[in-house]
């Protein structure tokens, strides 16, 4: 068989059902194959490789599985950068499959030439550029094994025209065997205990859970547990959000920039930060010398790199987080000497700080972001939602307002902040869950990056709902410089130029909805959960709101900017989580 | 801030001294110098790099380096490793002054490699401050070209070599 058919056959070898991808000159082959040899896996053809590489994550992201891309040499590749980064950056397995020029051509600026291992290369887990066609079948076993084993992440597979069209005997790949890459599983035994004492020694333990817990499909049983156990506060990071149930009452929510003062409160007075897949992100801890200052660590990962990279831990476990997290659970039980826990007082402050400190928004006109969001919330609180977002003030009101009890729902792009994430990644997560609803939180900015991909939802089928918190700015650096640069509103206004989103909607071939005033949100919420295929909520919203209350870059996290508020203005609402 | 050595053992492939070298820039690590050639295995090679930073920015380093697949054992030597480099220098020199100046580097045990009307050059295998103390002393006649080959190191066997190696980041 030829190389690209040998591609097919590897990846079906990995119970690969559904990839993304456009084809071009360079990978031509590999889409011959596809229509030529018979085999189970659907394509979906998207509209700009960005979507591709987005809707890998996403599909990846809400089953758990590995997402697969597939983009033509030169510019198709590059545009694949941006998903790489991000998943990279957000531990999303993806495996990247590139068309290159024919060997002879490599290194002659040739048509669509892009050095595209050399470019990706400080933001894949790894990658090859495949340089004999045999080598296919181990290649591929081995990408998705990196792809997914140990901390996940992304790696690209460059494959010249010339080995795709070689004729090669294919031998499966059937095991790995990679000399260099023996990722930790078990933590080790003795630094659990110690951590299980350390545990019921504090007085003010907090438990800092992060996406890691997502990513090793943790069971939030076992976090409960861990949490119940001593009765600790838990902090959710924004790629953690969903691991530990937001409505358990141990849950405090989102720490950070944009979190709740109980969540950054908690972690700066404690004396005991149980981290559990986090890693001390800056967005996280704002001024790191001043974050926490009185905490000693225990920290958990899969990526021994993690550990002492910003934050010293006392009580470092390195190893997969599904295998460590019961252990620890066990070894607490075990521990348990039956008296009420060492830090009720201390859990009773942090709920208290909660109580009085919620998210909150005061609900009048015009029509206020976190109300659509809350609608959308309450409208389908009796089914499993995945949710995804953009980048912005949007993405901070749906972390800050959505009730999430459950991992895997919550996909939002952390680390790299990549505008133009929610469309493309709700349409990956509904193809891969398509039983589940599927709705994006999205900003007019963000959307405009990657709505073509609605064309994408069109052709497939794929229906999951839109929803264009429409302020007519870029909202979120709007807000900075309204607070931190004089109100010099520089290029951040859309204005009277904005399209009109239901009929871009419309001329995708789908539905359109639009709210403009408090009446308007539940009637169009309705229509769109009704609808039964993908579609638009345009909401237009105050594009004076901004996200309070908030850490001003390089701050310090136990001070937060908040808004005034009235305690007699019955017009506010409050959120706990 | 101090000097580090660090022997990193490599698959011997296309790109693996890019996907280090990389590394070491992009986390902001100036390298001082980095030789790499083929071990005993022909399908590995050894790098040895030597950096300017702390010593807990050299722990965040040797996780780095292990995080690349192609990454099989980092190292950080010390100050009994065994670190040789390879200096050559061409020296200005008129026929009168050559003897002069073969005396001279011979203290140092460099060797005369090529000789011209106008200047002699040596190659020498030393440490570094050796190489240094050769560099200074061959200044004044001139010096008209100077490659170095960058530290090559490895650790030392027996009690000193074992007492190091308990301390090999894993
Ligand atoms: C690709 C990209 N470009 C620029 C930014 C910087 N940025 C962060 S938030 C934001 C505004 C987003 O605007 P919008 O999608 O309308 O969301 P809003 O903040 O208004 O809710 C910008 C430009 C980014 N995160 N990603
Ligand atoms: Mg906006």
């Amino acid at each position: 068989m030829t190389g690209a058919e040998a591609v097919i056959r590897s990846l079906e070898a990995e119970g690969v059902t559904d990839v993304f991808g456009l084809p071009g000159g360079a990978i031509l082959p590999l889409y011959d194959a596809w229509a030529a040899c018979e085999h189970t896996i659907r394509h979906y053809l998207v509209r700009h490789e960005q979507g591709a590489g987005h809707m890998a994550q996403g599909y990846a992201r809400a089953t758990g599985k590995v997402g697969v891309a597939i983009a033509t040499s030169g510019p198709g590749a590059t545009n694949l950068v941006t998903p790489i980064a991000d998943a990279y950056l957000d531990s999303t397995p993806i495996v990247c499959i590139t068309g290159q020029v024919p060997t002879h051509l490599i290194g002659t600026d040739a048509f669509q030439e892009a050095d595209i291992q050399g470019i990706t290369m400080p933001v894949v887990k790894h990658s090859w550029l495949v340089d004999r066609a045999e080598d296919i079948p181990r290649i591929v076993k081995e990408a998705f094994h990196i792809a997914r084993s140990g901390r996940p992440g992304p790696v690209l597979i460059d494959i010249p025209k010339d080995l795709q069209l070689a004729e090669i005997t294919y031998v499966p790949s059937k095991q790995v065997d990679i000399p260099g890459y023996k990722p930790s599983r078990h933590g080790h035994p003795k630094q659990v205990i110690t951590a299980a004492e350390a545990i019921l020694a504090a007085e003010r333990p907090v438990f800092y859970v992060g996406g890691g817990t997502v990513s090793a499909d943790v069971d939030p049983g076992d976090l409960i547990r861990i949490a119940e156990a001593v009765q600790m506060p838990v902090v959710t990071t924004l790629m953690a959000k969903g691991a530990f149930p937001d409505s358990h009452p141990l849950c405090i929510g989102l720490p950070g920039m944009h979190g709740s003062k109980a969540a950054n409160w908690a972690l700066n007075r404690a004396d005991l930060l149980i981290a559990c897949g986090s890693r001390f992100d800056d967005r996280v801890t704002g001024k790191l010398d001043t974050f926490a200052p009185g905490a000693k660590v225990i920290h958990m990962d899969v990526d021994p790199a993690e550990i002492d990279k910003n934050r010293t831990a006392q009580i470092p476990i390195v190893g997969s987080l599904e295998l460590v997290v019961p252990k620890l659970g066990e070894a607490l039980q075990s521990r348990m000497n039956g008296g009420p826990p060492k830090a009720a007082a201390w859990l009773s402050e942090v709920q208290g700080w909660k109580q009085q400190h919620p998210f909150r928004y005061r609900n009048s006109e015009p029509l206020k972001p976190e109300y659509v969001i809350e609608r959308l919330r309450d409208m389908t609180a009796d089914r499993e939602v995945i949710w995804t977002t953009g980048v912005g003030q949007h993405q901070m009101w749906a972390a800050q307002y959505l009730t999430i009890d459950r991992p895997r729902n919550w996909l939002t792009s952390g680390g790299l902040g990549t505008m133009g994430f929610g469309v493309p990644a709700a349409i990956g997560a509904k193809v891969g869950r398509p039983d589940a609803t599927v709705i994006n939180i999205d900003g007019d900015g963000c959307f405009q990056m990657t709505m073509q991909e609605l064309a994408t939802a069109k052709m497939y089928g794929i229906g999951a709902i839109h929803v264009v918190i429409n302020n007519g700015w870029l909202g979120m650096v709007r807000q900075w410089q309204e607070l931190f640069h004089g109100e010099r509103y520089s290029e951040t206004l859309f204005d009277a130029n904005l399209p009109d989103y239901v009929k871009l909607a419309e001329a995708f071939g789908l539905p359109g909805f639009r709210c403009e005033t408090l009446e308007d949100v539940d009637a169009a919420i309705a229509a769109a959960l009704q609808c039964g295929t993908a579609c638009v909520i345009d909401a237009r919203v105050d594009h004076e709101e901004k996200v309070y209350p908030m850490v001003p870059a390089g701050g310090s996290s136990a001070e937060m900017i908040d808004v005034e508020w009235a305690e007699d203005d019955n017009a506010w609402v409050e959120e706990g989580v | 801030m101090s000097h580090h050595t660090l022997s990193v053992l490599v698959e011997n492939r296309p790109g693996v001294l890019t996907r280090c070298a990389g590394l070491f820039a992009r986390r902001g690590f100036n390298i001082d110098s980095l030789a790499v050639g083929t071990t005993q295995d022909p399908s590995r090679s050894r790098i040895t790099i030597r950096i300017d930073c702390e010593q807990h920015s050299v722990d965040q380093v040797i996780k780095q380096l292990y995080k690349l697949v192609d990454v099989l054992k980092v190292h950080e030597l010390d100050a009994t490793a065994v670190e040789l480099e390879l200096l050559m220098i061409k020296v200005a020199s008129s026929p009168d002054r050559r003897p002069e100046i073969i005396s001279l580097a011979e203290v140092f045990e460099a060797k005369v490699v090529d000789v011209g009307p106008e200047a002699v050059t040596f190659s020498c295998v030393a440490g570094p401050d050796r190489l240094q103390a050769l560099e200074q002393l061959l200044e004044p006649y001139g010096i008209k070209e100077l490659v170095r080959t960058g530290r090559i190191a490895l650790d030392r066997d027996g009690e000193l070599g074992k007492r190091r190696r308990m301390r090999v980041v894993a």
